[in-house]
């Protein structure tokens, strides 16, 4: 022990690589052993691409786990994004540039009710947003009158569909993938970067301190779950942009993006979460389910294995937490 | 003399980049107390996580009466008759006294049933041993006593399993004066029945009272063994590794004393009555009573934890009713709250973390972490040296500091705020007298600065030493006042209304 600690030249000790990363790695070289197209462009990009929706959902989830809660809400949401754009976008593909904000407040507004819910009637965050899940899903299946017109116009579809060609090294590069390494840059920047960061992690933490020491702990507790949401709407515009519109087109997303989370480490209670890793969680996460696919395994097997993993990542960052003390 | 019931010898522990002890030996006869003294960090706890089986020592050799033992496990020094008596009790707060005395291991009828009356018997008769016996009904929970009646509980239990030695770690740093005298009794009985104790502590007066020996932890090797209860000021000195001039910084002078920072009239809330309370920049006001009195409520409403609900309170002269903390620390006060793990401290988040939380929280949401109005890291950094606390890294998790440093690293946080009034909640409990000390000079510090202080403690030498004028609560209304030197003896007297007092 020194008297007075280095920290000019931060002498952290070695980093540890966050396991995920290594895990991430071994899934990849798995798929090239199998697939040797995937270190083509069309095999990676496509990969980036469908992994997108839930690596956005995951940076998003990682605000709410490291303050100390859980956010089941965004499956459905994703929902209704989609089913609420067909909705009103109506065939004009004029449309669109109104109703791509109109869901990007939606999503920010779904998360602030959530927030407030959690904070202010002091409901647990996981019963309100299952409460919001279920409920979001009722809004979804009656705003379309239980048949949703099975089109969105090509500008909506935008996001989700169109590539940029003649891309130097790479060919191509899916819009969707541009949109994800946005949303993640500035979701890891406000979670490592910023005070809101910060108060996060303080928050999960311990919330009487936070409070005790003047942290606005509600405010920051909403803006997680806004931004929660905010990603909810973003992962709906690139979904609906893939596929068409169903009512079931966001269904299980909020437990995949809590397990990719988890496998990136965030700590479940809170005080502990790194949008990075979440991303990489998420990454890993799909790259089990190209394997599977790969491997010819039904749907079942996914649920299983997600299932599995989920209580897999638990189990070992306990067991982690356990050997470095407390 | 009798033969040691335990001996450590040359047990050395590194830690990853620490060397938590080196070459210490140690020992402890039956019927005797070992007070095991040193700053935090010295080594204490670790060595009696060797004693227990919680970690495994890298050299030396630990013999339980005369056989050599490898603890893999505390179940193990338990079964050996080793019981270690944390500061948070191992106790569960659902079950009956009976219940908790004899987890585990329940007497049953010959049917294999729980023998209740057997276990309620049992326990009276366990209990009887202690002055607390009649306060104590077997089938009462444990969740519905106090702390200083838990502990009873839990030395009781430790009796009951037939421990040979009993380790205490800092057992009063929880408990008031009269509880203080209780536990000393207690000790005196167990060491009379042939207990070996090993008691670690932080206060000299323990020491003096109930010692029979003395050993000292500096830096991880024994700095001192006495073989009698010496000076305090041996003990300080080997602790420390020079003299204490001036543990406590001197009073305030009338010049540095100055306007009236803080006025409260007539306020009160359902705990708190008639509360009339002023504190003037550049002075310590100490507020004594026994636990319950309302100190801490007092605390919480100026904080506006728990808020007035009528009265006048006056901030360097403007009206302010504060409705939260937040609102208080913009009106300029800060507090420093009694429970550092649950109130005050991020565990998990990292020392500097720690001490730019709440310039953070006054900051914009969306701006960098870095910087802002109060602080940047540079001078947190600052802060954090000045403070002299020892960490291997500010980046690293607090909670793997000690309890002195964890304490500066948040008095680091207030600091930065440069509030008026600045509250202090039992500011050195459970921390070292090095730590003690230094937090004594930075409350001055801060006063000479032109904040004002009030300064909450159970430890009336402190009260005394420490604060430039005392005020005694009582049942939720200050009750009585008193100049710097005052005696323990009147503040007892005030704080609980009584002729007769143990001090």
């Amino acid at each position: 022990m020194t008297d007075r600690p280095d920290t000019q030249n931060a002498k952290r000790r070695l980093p540890q690589i966050n396991p995920v990363w290594i895990l991430l790695a071994a899934l990849i070289v798995a798929i090239i052993f199998m697939n040797p197209g995937f270190v083509e462009p069309t095999g990676y990009m496509n990969f980036l691409k469908r992994a997108a929706p839930l690596a956005i959902l995951a940076a998003g989830q990682v605000y709410v786990i490291t303050s100390g809660g859980f956010d089941l809400s965004v499956g459905s949401l994703i929902t209704l994004v989609v089913v609420g754009s067909s909705m009103l976008t109506n065939n004009d593909p004029t449309a669109t540039y109104w109703v791509i904000p109109v869901m990007l407040g939606i999503g920010l507004g779904v998360g602030a009710l959530n927030g407030l819910i959690v904070c202010f009637l002091r409901v647990p965050s996981l019963i309100a947003t299952l409460g919001m899940m279920i409920t979001l899903n009722g809004v979804a299946f009656l705003w379309s009158g239980g048949a949703p017109r099975g089109y969105l116009p090509d500008t909506f579809r935008f996001f989700g569909r169109e590539l940029i060609r003649d891309v130097p090294l790479v060919r191509f590069i899916p819009i969707s993938v541009i949109v994800l390494v946005v949303v993640v840059g500035l979701f890891a920047w406000l979670m490592h970067r910023t005070n809101l960061g910060r108060h996060v992690h303080a928050i999960g933490d311990n919330p009487v301190a936070a409070r005790l020491a003047g942290v606005a702990v509600n405010r920051v507790r909403v803006t997680a779950f806004m931004l929660s949401g905010l990603s909810g709407a973003i992962a709906g515009i690139l979904l609906g942009g893939f596929a068409g519109v169903s009512t079931d087109v966001g269904t299980g997303y909020e437990l995949q993006a809590i397990t990719a989370a988890v496998l990136g480490g965030a700590q479940l209670l809170g005080g502990r979460g790194s949008v990075p890793a979440a991303v990489g969680g998420a990454l890993a996460l799909t790259a089990i389910f190209t394997l599977l696919n790969f491997l010819g395994l039904p749907q079942p097997v996914r649920q299983v294995v997600q299932g599995l993993i989920l209580i897999a990542a638990v189990a070992l960052a306990m067991h982690r937490r356990k050997q470095t003390g407390t | 003399m009798t033969d040691p019931v335990i001996e450590m010898r040359g047990i050395t522990k590194t830690f990853p980049g620490v060397r938590a002890l080196s070459d210490v030996s140690f020992d402890v006869r039956p019927g005797e107390v070992n007070a095991l003294v040193g700053e935090n960090g010295a080594g204490k706890s670790t060595l009696i996580k060797i004693l227990s089986g919680v970690y495994h020592a890298d050299s030396g050799a630990v013999h339980v009466g005369g056989e050599a033992v490898h603890f893999a496990h505390p179940v193990e020094s338990l079964r050996a008759g080793i019981a270690v008596i944390y500061q948070e009790f191992s106790l569960l707060p659902e079950r009956t006294v009976a219940q908790n005395l004899f987890l585990g291991r329940e007497p049953r009828t010959r049917f294999g049933l729980i023998d209740g009356a057997k276990m309620r018997a049992e326990t009276k008769e366990v209990l009887a041993l202690f002055a607390a016996a009649g306060r104590i009904d077997p089938d009462r929970t444990v969740g519905e006593l106090d702390v200083a009646t838990q502990q009873v509980v839990e030395i009781a239990k430790a009796v009951s399993t037939g421990a040979r030695v009993v380790v205490m770690d800092e057992p009063t740093a929880a408990l008031n004066e009269a509880e203080c005298e209780e536990l000393f009794t207690t000790v005196d009985t167990l060491r009379d029945r042939g207990v070996a104790i090993i008691y670690i502590t932080h206060r000299m007066r323990e020491i003096t009272r109930l010692a029979d020996r003395v050993t000292v932890l500096k830096d991880g090797e024994v700095a001192a063994r006495f073989d009698a209860v010496p000076a305090p000021d041996a003990i300080v000195r080997a602790m420390v590794g020079r003299d204490i001039e001036d543990f406590y910084a001197p009073p305030a002078t009338p010049e540095e004393i100055g306007e009236t920072v803080l006025t409260v009239r007539g306020a009160g809330n359902t705990v708190l009555h008639d509360i009339d309370l002023d504190v003037r920049a550049g002075e310590i006001v100490g507020l004594a009573g026994i636990q319950g009195a309302g100190r801490v409520a007092l605390a919480m409403a100026l904080f506006g934890e728990t808020p007035f609900d009528h009265g006048e309170v006056t901030l360097n002269g403007a009206a302010v009713s504060f409705r939260n903390p937040r609102a208080a620390i913009t009106g300029g006060v800060g507090l420093l709250p009694g429970d550092r793990k649950s109130e005050g401290l991020v565990l998990m988040q990292s020392v500097r973390d720690n001490g730019m939380l709440t310039s953070r929280a006054f900051a914009p949401l969306w701006a960098s972490d870095r910087r802002n109005a109060n602080a940047d890291t540079g001078r947190m950094d600052d802060l954090l040296d000045h403070m002299e606390i020892r960490a291997a890294s500010y980046d690293q998790d607090i909670r793997a500091l000690s309890g002195g440093n964890q304490q500066k690293a948040i008095v680091a946080r207030w600091l930065s705020m440069r509030p008026k009034l600045l509250i202090f909640i039992e500011p050195t409990r459970g921390i070292d007298v090095n730590s003690k000390a230094g937090i004594y000079h930075l409350m001055r510090d801060l006063a000479r600065e032109g904040a004002g202080i009030l300064m909450i403690s159970s430890d009336l030498p402190e009260v005394i030493g420490a604060a430039d004028r005392v005020l005694v609560m009582q049942e939720g209304r200050i009750t009585a006042e008193f100049g710097h030197g005052a005696s323990e003896q009147d503040i007892m007297h005030a704080a609980t209304g009584e002729g007769e007092v143990a001090a």
